[in-house]
C-alpha cells in the first residue's frame, strides 16, 4: 500500500467513491426568486453514506441548493424551483409527494442553533411526537437518549433533560439541534453552515460528530470553511453565481480540481 | 514606534498634543438636553396623572361611607295590615304604609309630637325615602316580624348624609340650604345618641339606579359591564387571533388582503360612536336585537376592540423570530402545527396584552353605548345580557349630569371602582404575560 503513487491511492480512492450508490439526484435543478434566477440547471447527485460539501461564495446558491432538496423554498414567496431532485426513486417535487413527510426523510439543521425554547427534552422528542414515531413514556425516554448520544451530547445534559434548551451554550445548542433531527430517523441531513457561529472547540465537536454521523446517514454541509469542507466530506461541490462549477472527491478537490475557478476559489483568489 | 516594526506603513500616530475637535462637548450637550426632556416629559406627565388621582380620590373616598340611622321599627299590625287580610290578598304587603313606620319610630326617638305637622315633616325628610322599600324587602322576607319591633339601619337623606360629611356649609343663610338648622340639631342629637352614624357603604357596589343619591349604585352598571365583557371577551380573542393567524400566515399577499391590512389600521382609527351607529342600525333596527341591552353593547364593542386585537397579534406573531418557524417546519412539521406549537405560545404575551388593552379601551367606552340606549334609568338588575342594563363609565356619565350634593361624590367614587376595574385587569395583563414570557 505504501509503496502506491499518490496518483494511483486518489484513483483507488475515487473508484471507491464511485461505486456508492445516489441518494439523491438533481437534474436540471433551477431556482427563480421572482424574475431573479438564482439557480442554473445544477446537476448533482449525492451519495448515500457520504458527506457532500457545497463551497463557494456568498450568494453562489449553494444554500437556495440545499434548501430545494427538502422543500424549505417552499416557504419562501415568489421561489419557483424547475428541474427533477430524486430521493431514492421519488421525485420530490411530485405533487403526490407530501412535504411533510419528506421533511421527515430530509432533515436540517440550520446555520444558527435554533432550539425550542421548551425543555432539551421536549426539543428532542417533538419531531417523534409529531410522527407518531414514539408511543409511550419508555419509548420517547429511549428515542431522546438514543438521539443525544448519537449527538455526542447526551453525558453533558443527561441530568438536565427537563432544563430549557435555550440555557446551553453555543456549540451544545447546537449538537442539540442536530440531535433533534437524528430524532426523526431522516435519511438525509442537510446542514446549512452548521458550525458559523461556534467557536473552534465546538466547531471541531460538530465536525468530530458530522464524521461518525456519516455511517447512518447521507449528510450534505454547506460550508464557508475550506478547511471544513476538506476535514469532514468525501465529496465536493464548488458553487459559483448559481452554477455548479466542479463536483469531485474533496481529496482530489483541494489537490488537483479540474477547473480553474475551483483552483481560484480554494487558493483565495476570489470569494 | 509602529515606523521601526513596519517601515513601510506609512500611517503614523497623532501626536497626543495636537487634539481635534470632534464636537465631543456638542453630543454630551445633546445627550444631557435629551435626558432632560425626557425626564421633564415624564414628570410632567406623573403631575398630572397624581393631579388626576388626587382629584378623584378626594372627591370620591366619602362616597364609600354613608350615613345611616338605626331605629327601633315597629312592625305593628295596624299599619301594615289594618283589615287583617295579608294571608289572601298579597299585594297588602307590597302596598303597606310603610313610611308611617318610618315617621312614629323617628318621632318618638326625636320625641316629638306627632301633631306638629312642619316639624314631623321636617324630621321625616331626614330618612331616604328608600325606607319604603327596604322595610317592605324585610316584611315581604319574612312576615313574622309583624307585631314585633326591631332596630332597622335606614339610609340617612342624601343632604343630611352631605352635612354629616361636612360637605354643607353650615355657615350660609338658612333658606338658601337644603339643610335646615333644626335637622342639624337633630342631627347631632342622634349621632351623639349613636343612632346616627358614618359606615361603608355597601349600596354603591350593589344598588342599580335611583335619583336619590343615598340609594344610588353601580350594581346594574358593573354587571352590564361585566356582561359586556365576557362577550367582547369570548368573541373577540378568538375571531380576531384567528384573523391574524389568517392574515399573517397563510393568506397569501396580494391586492385584496393589502385593503384588509389598510382597511383594519383604519378601522382601529374610527371614533367610537360611528361604531354606535352602526350597532343601532344593524343589531337593533335590523336584526331587531333589545335596546339598552348589554348583548348589543356588547357586540359593538366587539367591532370596536377587534381591530386592535388584531393588530396586537399579528404585530406579536411578526415578532416570532422566524429562525423558529425553520427549525419546526424542518423537522417535518405541518404549518397549521409549527404555528400552533411553537408561533402562537411565543407570541402568547403579545396577544394578551393586546387583548386586555382592547377590552380595558372596551371597558371605558361610553360613546356607542349612549347610542344603543345604554344610557337608561335601570333599576333592577338584569338577568341575563338580554336584558335592559347599564355599563360604568355611562353610570359615571349619568351621574356626571346630577346636580346634587352628593351625586358629586358618587360620580368620583364610580370613577374609582372603575379605575379598580382597569388596574385589576392590567394587573392580569402583567402576570399572565409573566407567566407565558419565555426566552428564546
Amino acid at each position: 500500500m505504501n509503496i502506491m503513487s499518490e496518483a494511483a491511492v486518489e484513483k483507488a480512492l475515487d473508484q471507491k467513491m464511485n461505486t456508492v450508490p445516489y441518494k439523491m439526484i438533481g437534474k436540471d435543478v433551477s431556482v427563480y426568486y421572482g424574475d431573479k434566477r438564482a439557480l442554473f440547471d445544477v446537476n448533482l447527485n449525492i451519495r448515500e453514506n457520504t458527506v457532500t460539501a457545497l463551497i463557494g461564495p456568498s450568494g453562489c446558491g449553494k444554500s437556495t441548493f440545499l434548501r430545494t432538496l427538502n422543500r424549505m423554498n417552499d416557504t419562501i414567496e415568489n421561489c419557483r424551483v424547475t428541474g427533477k431532485i430524486t430521493l431514492d426513486e421519488d421525485d420530490i417535487y411530485d405533487p403526490a409527494i407530501d412535504v411533510v413527510e419528506l421533511r421527515a426523510r430530509v432533515g436540517m439543521v440550520f446555520q444558527k442553533p435554533n432550539p425550542f425554547p421548551k425543555s432539551i427534552y421536549d426539543n428532542v422528542a417533538y419531531g417523534p411526537r409529531i410522527h407518531g414515531l414514539a408511543r409511550t413514556k419508555a419509548d420517547f425516554d429511549e428515542v431522546v437518549e438514543t438521539s443525544l448520544q448519537k449527538a455526542g451530547l447526551f453525558n453533558e445534559v443527561k441530568d438536565r433533560l427537563h432544563e430549557p434548551g435555550t440555557g446551553l451554550s453555543g456549540g451544545q445548542q447546537q449538537r442539540l439541534c442536530i440531535a433533534r433531527a437524528v430524532a426523526v430517523s431522516p435519511e438525509v441531513i442537510l446542514m446549512d453552515e452548521p458550525c458559523s457561529a461556534l467557536d473552534p472547540i465546538a466547531t471541531a465537536k460538530v465536525e468530530e460528530l458530522i464524521h461518525e454521523l456519516r455511517t447512518n446517514f447521507t449528510i450534505v454541509i454547506v460550508t464557508h470553511s475550506m478547511q471544513q469542507a476538506a476535514r469532514v466530506s468525501q465529496r465536493t461541490a464548488m458553487f459559483h453565481l448559481g452554477n455548479l462549477v466542479e463536483e469531485n472527491d474533496t481529496d482530489k478537490m483541494f489537490t488537483n480540481p479540474d477547473d480553474q475557478r475551483t483552483q481560484d476559489y480554494i487558493m483565495g483568489r476570489f470569494g | 514606534m509602529t515606523d521601526i516594526a513596519s517601515p513601510t506603513v506609512r500611517i503614523s500616530a497623532r501626536p497626543a498634543s495636537a487634539t481635534r475637535d470632534i464636537g465631543i462637548k456638542r453630543r454630551y450637550a445633546a445627550e444631557r438636553r435629551f435626558r432632560a426632556y425626557g425626564i421633564g416629559a415624564i414628570s410632567l406627565g406623573l403631575f398630572f396623572l397624581a393631579l388626576l388621582l388626587w382629584t378623584v380620590v378626594s372627591n370620591g373616598y366619602t362616597a364609600f361611607q354613608q350615613t345611616t340611622i338605626t331605629l327601633p321599627i315597629e312592625f305593628s299590625e295596624k299599619v301594615i295590615d289594618p283589615k287583617g287580610e295579608r294571608a289572601t290578598d298579597g299585594k297588602v304587603l307590597m302596598t303597606a304604609n310603610y313610611p308611617l313606620l318610618v315617621r312614629e319610630a323617628l318621632i318618638k326617638q326625636l320625641g316629638i309630637d306627632a301633631s306638629k305637622r312642619p316639624l314631623v315633616k321636617q324630621a321625616t325628610d331626614m330618612m331616604s325615602a328608600s325606607s319604603r322599600t327596604l322595610l317592605r324587602d324585610i316584611v315581604v322576607a319574612d312576615p313574622s316580624v309583624i307585631g314585633k319591633t326591631i332596630p332597622v339601619t335606614l339610609l340617612a337623606e342624601a343632604n343630611v348624609d352631605s352635612a354629616f360629611k361636612g360637605q354643607i356649609d353650615l355657615s350660609v343663610e338658612e333658606s338658601k340650604r337644603k339643610v335646615k338648622d333644626q335637622q342639624v340639631t337633630w342631627m347631632n342629637e342622634l349621632a351623639s345618641a349613636g343612632v346616627l352614624k358614618k359606615s361603608f357603604n355597601t349600596g354603591i357596589f350593589t344598588f342599580g339606579a335611583s335619583s336619590r343619591p343615598e340609594a344610588a349604585g353601580v350594581g346594574v352598571a358593573a354587571l352590564g359591564s361585566l356582561f359586556m365583557m365576557l362577550i367582547v371577551l369570548v368573541l373577540s380573542l378568538p375571531i380576531g387571533v384567528a384573523a391574524s393567524i389568517y392574515l399573517e400566515e397563510f393568506a397569501p399577499k396580494n391586492r385584496l388582503t393589502d385593503l384588509i391590512e389598510v382597511n383594519i389600521n383604519n378601522l382601529a382609527a374610527v371614533p367610537s360612536i360611528v361604531y354606535g351607529l352602526l350597532g343601532l342600525a344593524v343589531f337593533i333596527n335590523f336584526a331587531g336585537m333589545p335596546r339598552s341591552a348589554a348583548v348589543v353593547g356588547g357586540l359593538v364593542l366587539t367591532l370596536m376592540t377587534l381591530p386592535t386585537i388584531i393588530i396586537a397579534t399579528r404585530a406579536a406573531l411578526k415578532a416570532v423570530p422566524p429562525s423558529i418557524r425553520s427549525a419546526a417546519l424542518g423537522l417535518g412539521a405541518s404549518k397549521m402545527q409549527t404555528i400552533f406549537h411553537h408561533v402562537l405560545p411565543l407570541a402568547m404575551p403579545g396577544i394578551l396584552t393586546g387583548t386586555i388593552i382592547g377590552l380595558a379601551h372596551a371597558l371605558g367606552e361610553t360613546a356607542p353605548l349612549l347610542l344603543i340606549g345604554m344610557v337608561a334609568f335601570v333599576v333592577d338588575y338584569p338577568g341575563s345580557p338580554m336584558e335592559p342594563s347599564t355599563a360604568l363609565p355611562v353610570q359615571i356619565y349619568m351621574w356626571a349630569n346630577e346636580a346634587e350634593r352628593a351625586f358629586v361624590e358618587r360620580t368620583s367614587g364610580a370613577i374609582i371602582i372603575l379605575l379598580i376595574f382597569l388596574v385589576v385587569m392590567n394587573l392580569g395583563a402583567i402576570l399572565l404575560r409573566r407567566r407565558f414570557e419565555r426566552r428564546w
